[in-house]
């Protein structure tokens, strides 16, 4: 089912949240949105699912317009950061619980449930309390919860915004897996590009209550659209030319047409990569990125001058100056 | 040396901390209470008994049984509500239904019997309306009614108001997700997790009616056998140097309020284990 959001604004107070955000998503996909905290994307998400009334716009899910429909009238799954389990319920009651408020038969509930917690790999724990599960079991549980009444729209709020790095990346891969099988249109929230890129076939960066580029993961990445959305995707050195990303630099003993001198501060060895702390001679720090084989062959040590310059072929002329970022991006 | 002397004095110093608690709970809270079991049988268990088959006693027991299992239920379900309001919703002057909760508690019980007395006495706003209808309402049940919900009615609200906050919205936002009705999530989501704040405020709601004394005295009338409640009767046993009889519906009373109590203690460690 697809997703068309026209012109959507909502303020908190003196805070404007969403100011004329338009977005369109196709049914079946899996869109992401992205953008750091306070951008509005939170909010866009819970006005889709009916949690949250827009000052001005309109929602429509699969062309129906749902802007005043109450949420449980809409038909989309939800599924909170903190995973809103209901805490005097069994894992098992936890998942009947949309399939019981709309007085299925017992049957078709229990099969039900028991088909989706063998989809979340939670069969052995249905008698526990959620108390009794660890956070990333809590939130397949939750997943589960929203799957079992079959949503037309699956929306997830910084789904595993509350868990360890290992859980999260594993959670994730499931997620995408699960949504390849399933082809239920999903919308994820998130502020971490790496979990956007890694889950979703399209995301959508906001900042500061707009929608600042809608794209596949590459356009966004390659071909940012201003100084905001290429400094979101990791960090921006800036140089004579203009913004390139640090694995963009080249660094050599000899001096080049366009580059620059900086010293040395740090060399840190990542496995395959290199990072190369540096201080040009302004005394602002950046950070070049290197293969193992390029530092090995530069023999680079701390306290080192060494000349930068963008490598061969990068353009580094995309961006709009003048926007101000240059304090926050350089690392 | 100076280590065990620190410690002995810690010791001594915990000893006489607890020495001064236990003291001051014998004094005003147990004392009181042994002395009058102890007194109640002055007399021998055969006043006791005389004194409690009385068929003014036994009405007086079931006036205050009456009221408190009208006025309980009503501030039940108003506190909820109002719980609700408070913590879920925005509405002007919502500050002040906040504030306006805990009147009773501020109040004299003798305020709230003489404000009832000016509604609904005779040349009462009220009065003379339901005086022309002819429905009683001063001297009889209705009035002991709304005084004893008058001044049992914060406690429910007060319990569940903190508990609603620490829950969050969260769980209620999920199940309307999932297709419930504002009704179905107040049943199967809210009402479980404030259970126990429901509970805890009832059982303080009913020891308040079982004991009220001030606002029931004014507006009842005192009429033996009709409008006299338990708390009542002790007074009219006192005031006629009955003290053996004032005694022993004392100590009816101060059970009935401790069984509710143990009730309580037994039933919430269970509910603890479980979660």
């Amino acid at each position: 089912m697809s997703i068309e959001i026209q012109g959507i604004g909502k303020r908190f107070g003196d805070f404007v949240a969403l100011e004329d955000v338009t977005l369109e998503v196709e049914a079946g996909s899996l869109t992401a949105l992205l953008g750091p905290s306070g951008s509005g994307k939170s909010t866009l998400l819970r006005i889709v699912a009916g949690l949250e009334q827009p000052d001005a716009g309109t929602v429509r899910l699969d062309g129906e317009d749902v802007t005043v429909t109450p949420p449980q009238a809409r038909g989309v799954g939800f599924v909170f950061q903190h995973y809103a389990a209901f805490k005097h319920m069994t894992v098992r009651k936890n998942v009947a619980f949309g399939l019981e408020v709309r007085r299925r038969p017992k049957s078709e509930v229990a099969a039900r449930v028991d088909e989706l917690l063998e989809l979340v790999q939670l069969r052995g724990l249905a008698d526990r309390y959620p108390a009794q599960l660890s956070g990333g079991q809590r939130q397949r549980m939750a997943l589960a919860r929203a799957l079992a009444v079959e949503p037309s729209v699956l929306l997830l709020d910084e789904p595993f915004g509350a868990l360890d790095a290992r859980v999260r990346k594993e959670l994730r891969r499931w997620l995408r897996r699960l949504h390849d099988e399933q082809h239920v249109t999903t919308v994820i929230v998130t502020h971490d590009q790496e979990e956007a890129m890694d889950v979703a076939d399209r995301i959508a960066l906001m900042h500061e209550g707009r929608i600042q580029q809608i794209g596949d993961p590459r356009e966004l990445y390659d071909a940012p659209v201003n100084d905001f959305v290429r400094s979101f995707f990791g960090p921006v050195v800036e140089t004579a030319d203009g913004l390139v990303r640090p694995h963009d630099l080249s660094l050599s003993h000899e001096p080049g047409p366009t580059s620059f001198e900086a010293m040395v501060t740090r060399v840190v060895h990542l496995g395959f990569e290199v990072r190369v702390d540096l201080l040009d001679a302004d005394g602002r720090a950046f950070s070049a990125q290197l293969t193992r084989d390029e530092e090995a062959e530069l023999e680079l040590e701390s306290g080192q001058i060494v000349f930068v310059s963008p490598r061969n072929g990068v353009d580094a002329s995309v961006g709009t100056p003048g926007l101000g970022v240059g304090d926050e991006v350089v690392e | 040396m100076s280590v065990s002397s620190v410690a002995l004095s810690s010791g001594a110093r915990r000893l006489t901390l607890r020495g001064i608690a236990l003291f001051y709970l014998l004094a005003i809270l147990i004392g009181p209470v042994i002395v009058v079991c102890w007194r109640t049988f002055d007399q021998g268990a055969g006043h006791v008994w005389d004194t409690l088959t009385d068929s003014n006693t036994i009405h007086a027991f079931e006036m205050t049984l009456l009221v408190t299992a009208i006025a309980v239920p009503v501030n039940t379900v108003f506190g909820i509500i109002v719980g609700l309001a408070i913590v879920r919703r925005n509405f002007p002057l919502k500050g002040l239904l906040n504030a306006f909760i805990d009147l009773p508690l501020a109040l004299s019980p003798v305020v709230v019997g003489l404000s009832l007395f000016l509604l609904y006495g005779r040349g009462g706003w009220f009065g003379d309306w339901f005086e022309a209808h002819g429905i009683q309402i001063l001297f009889a049940l209705p009035a002991m009614v709304l005084a004893t919900i008058f001044v049992s009615l914060p406690f429910v609200a007060r319990e569940v108001i903190p508990t609603l906050r620490e829950i969050g919205d969260e769980q209620e936002q999920a199940a309307r997700t999932l297709g419930a009705s504002a009704w179905q999530t107040f049943r199967r989501i809210t009402l479980p997790s404030i259970r126990w704040a429901v509970i805890y405020g009832v059982v303080l709601t009913t020891a308040r009616c079982l004991g009220e004394y001030g606002a029931v005295a004014i507006v009842s009338g005192r009429l033996e056998g009709q409008t006299e409640t338990a708390t009542l009767r002790v007074e009219d046993r006192y005031t006629n140097f009955d003290l053996a009889g004032a005694y022993s519906i004392a100590v009816v009373l101060a059970s009935m309020a401790i069984l509710v109590l143990i009730a309580m203690t037994l039933l919430k460690p269970k509910e603890e284990a479980e979660r």
